[in-house]
């Protein structure tokens, strides 16, 4: 079975981020950049099922500027087989992605994506479905547990109230939750082995998709700070306090 | 113009999210409900009784009964053509549908969203709440998810919409519901709670979270929370995750016990009202937002904290 996992290149998950001063958007520049933590898990499960023999292909895409071929080298390192960049200098939404990874999937004859439930920087949890509903395929979000038989993915996913099973139809498309697995990290020798594994390169225009936004981003800001606190000595005073000053027990 | 709101309910009635989500669609003019499920004649009525809702429109098939994705998507863009804004809040159920609505309608879904400027403008957190986006769309539908806590919940009664029948042939079977585990618990819901007790790595395991967490909520009448750390190591199920990947919660008190306050955990509790923090680490991020830090052990504080209640 052949896999598709979408890889992004976004600002680390330790990073404290900056909106610039302009408020045109958040500062990016000088920032370290790593793939997007359910991204990594996505590409894990994907290793996983090569392994146990289910999965034979496993191509690792990621969409923006030249640099994502990093991120797509780093998933060539955990296990990917082969890469595509989809490169562009425009800023892409859920709904650009979605499409161009739908031309790639049928182009590659792919039977199963998985990629992560949500990107740390837009936070929209919103590509996976997409992609799911421009394919026809069903879709298993906020996976924690996967396992492919018969035919079928049985997804456990996360939910509100705890954990739930659905059995999707193969193909389809699967987005990942943090418990899904714990993700590798590379050796060196699988580094080094994924120097030599192929990258290609194509651009939105030879997939066929215009990637214009259909949001336009009016101001960036910085939420409210709360305003610092105070550290109280023991127990009896923050009872009172909590009692008699903010009055909410 | 007006609105479609996705309501999401479960046997008590429809769920606080979505009365949340009502107060944001309703600043935009008109709003009918949509309930899908199977068997839902008394979630129908309770829904009726929301105030701000004109009309609700009822899908009662057994193909609906566990929101999935595949017919539950295919009835809302059945239905869209009559619609401006489609809403629902952003719970699992909201999250797993409505982009596949917009996918389908070609329109980029809008999460999350913590405010409503105009029919066309709406704010939203990015980067765990690090920045806040104010974004216009140009599509001619808009598909939005709404952040309940940033939403005062309309009141449960009031109202008297009337109830509409509407059908839709839901499609192939693509995906079957197998099981379900939920977490049962006498305690306020997460996501409506008044006051909330979190614990993290701190604890050590979940034991100590029934021993010393369970009796403070108890007398608080408070839900009780979780960092991702505390999840992970399997004191407590993954439902009680509070944070950038769990739920977001703004409750009036909101105690945070052995968190140490890394970023994608502040971004669910930091709009809460008064931030308790209980930290044995006196430069514990968790303090830079805590309205009151007791420094301290928690294995000696909560057995203390409880009998001071
Ligand atoms: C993509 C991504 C998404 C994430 N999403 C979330 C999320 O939604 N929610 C979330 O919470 N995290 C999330 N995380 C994880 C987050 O980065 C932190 O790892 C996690 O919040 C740490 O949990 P913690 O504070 O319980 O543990 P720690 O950071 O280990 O802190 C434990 C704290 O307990 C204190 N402590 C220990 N013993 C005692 C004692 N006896 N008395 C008093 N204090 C004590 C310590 O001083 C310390 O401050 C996410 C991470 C990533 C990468
Ligand atoms: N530019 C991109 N390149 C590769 N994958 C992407 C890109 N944008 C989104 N994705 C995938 O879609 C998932 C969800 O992103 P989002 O819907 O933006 O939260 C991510 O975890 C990635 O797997």
């Amino acid at each position: 079975m052949k896999l598709l996992v979408a890889v992004k290149r976004v600002v680390d998950y330790n990073v404290k981020v900056r909106v610039k001063s302009d408020g045109s958007a958040v500062e990016t520049s000088g920032v370290k950049m790593s793939m997007n933590p359910f991204d990594e898990i996505a590409i894990e499960e994907a290793v996983r099922l090569k392994e146990k023999g289910i999965a034979t292909d496993i191509l690792a895409v990621s969409m923006g500027v030249t640099q994502c071929q990093e991120t797509i080298r780093t998933a060539l390192a955990m296990g990917a087989d082969r890469g595509i960049l989809v490169e562009t200098d425009a800023a892409l939404e859920p709904l650009a992605v979605a499409k161009m990874l739908k031309a790639l999937v049928v182009r590659e004859g792919i039977e199963l994506v998985i990629m992560g439930k949500q990107a740390i920087d837009d936070d929209m949890n919103a590509t996976g479905q997409m992609l799911a509903a421009l394919l026809g395929w069903p879709q298993g979000t906020f996976a924690s547990k996967v396992e492919i038989a018969d035919g079928a993915a049985m997804v456990t996913r996360e939910v509100d109230g705890g954990l739930e099973t659905v059995s999707l139809k193969l193909p389809a498309v699967i987005t990942a939750d943090l418990r899904l697995n714990e993700p590798r990290y590379a050796s060196l020798p699988n580094i080094m082995k994924a120097r030599k594994k192929t990258i290609d390169t194509v651009t939105p225009a030879d997939l066929g998709v215009d990637p214009a936004p259909r949001l336009t981003t009016l101001k960036v800001s910085e939420p409210p700070v709360r305003k610092a606190g105070i550290k109280v000595g023991d127990v009896a005073a923050l009872v009172d306090k909590l009692r008699n000053e903010a009055k909410v027990i | 113009m007006t609105s479609l709101l996705i309501l999401d309910f479960d046997e008590h009635g429809i769920k606080q999210p979505s009365r949340s989500a009502l107060a944001a669609a309703a600043k935009l003019g008109e709003v009918h409900g949509l309930l899908a499920g199977a068997g839902i004649a008394a979630a129908a009525a309770a829904a009726a009784q929301l105030p701000g809702l004109a009309k609700i429109l009822v899908a009662d098939d057994a193909a609906y009964a566990n929101a999935l994705a595949e017919p539950f998507a295919s009835l809302i863009v059945s239905l869209a053509g009559q619609y401006s804004h489609i809403f629902a809040a952003a719970t699992a159920v909201g999250k797993n549908i409505m982009p596949r609505v917009a996918a389908l309608l070609d329109a980029q879904p809008i999460s999350d969203i913590s405010d409503v400027i105009d029919a066309d403008t709406f704010i939203r957190p990015i980067y765990a709440g690090n920045a806040l986006a104010t974004v216009k769309s140009s599509d001619a539908i808009k598909i939005l998810t709404v952040r309940a806590s940033s939403f005062d919940p309309v009141a449960p009664t009031g109202g008297a919409a009337t109830i509409e029948a509407v059908a839709h042939a839901p499609g192939p079977v693509q995906s079957t519901f197998v099981s379900a585990e939920l977490s049962k618990s006498e305690r306020p819901e997460l996501t409506a709670a008044k006051i909330i007790v979190s614990g993290g790595r701190g604890m050590q395991n979940g034991e100590n979270f029934g021993k010393l967490i369970d009796p403070v909520a108890d007398k608080l009448h408070a839900a009780v929370g979780a960092s991702r750390a505390a999840v992970d190591a399997g004191f407590v199920p993954n439902d009680y995750q509070v944070g950038q990947t769990g739920k977001i919660v703004a409750p009036d008190l909101y105690l945070a016990v052995g968190i140490s306050g890394a970023i994608q955990h502040l971004a669910g509790m930091k709009d809460s009202k008064v931030i308790v923090a209980i930290n044995k680490d006196e430069d514990a991020p968790i303090f830079q937002v805590a309205d009151y830090g007791l420094v301290g052990d928690l294995f000696t504080i909560l057995p203390e904290l409880e009998k001071s209640l």
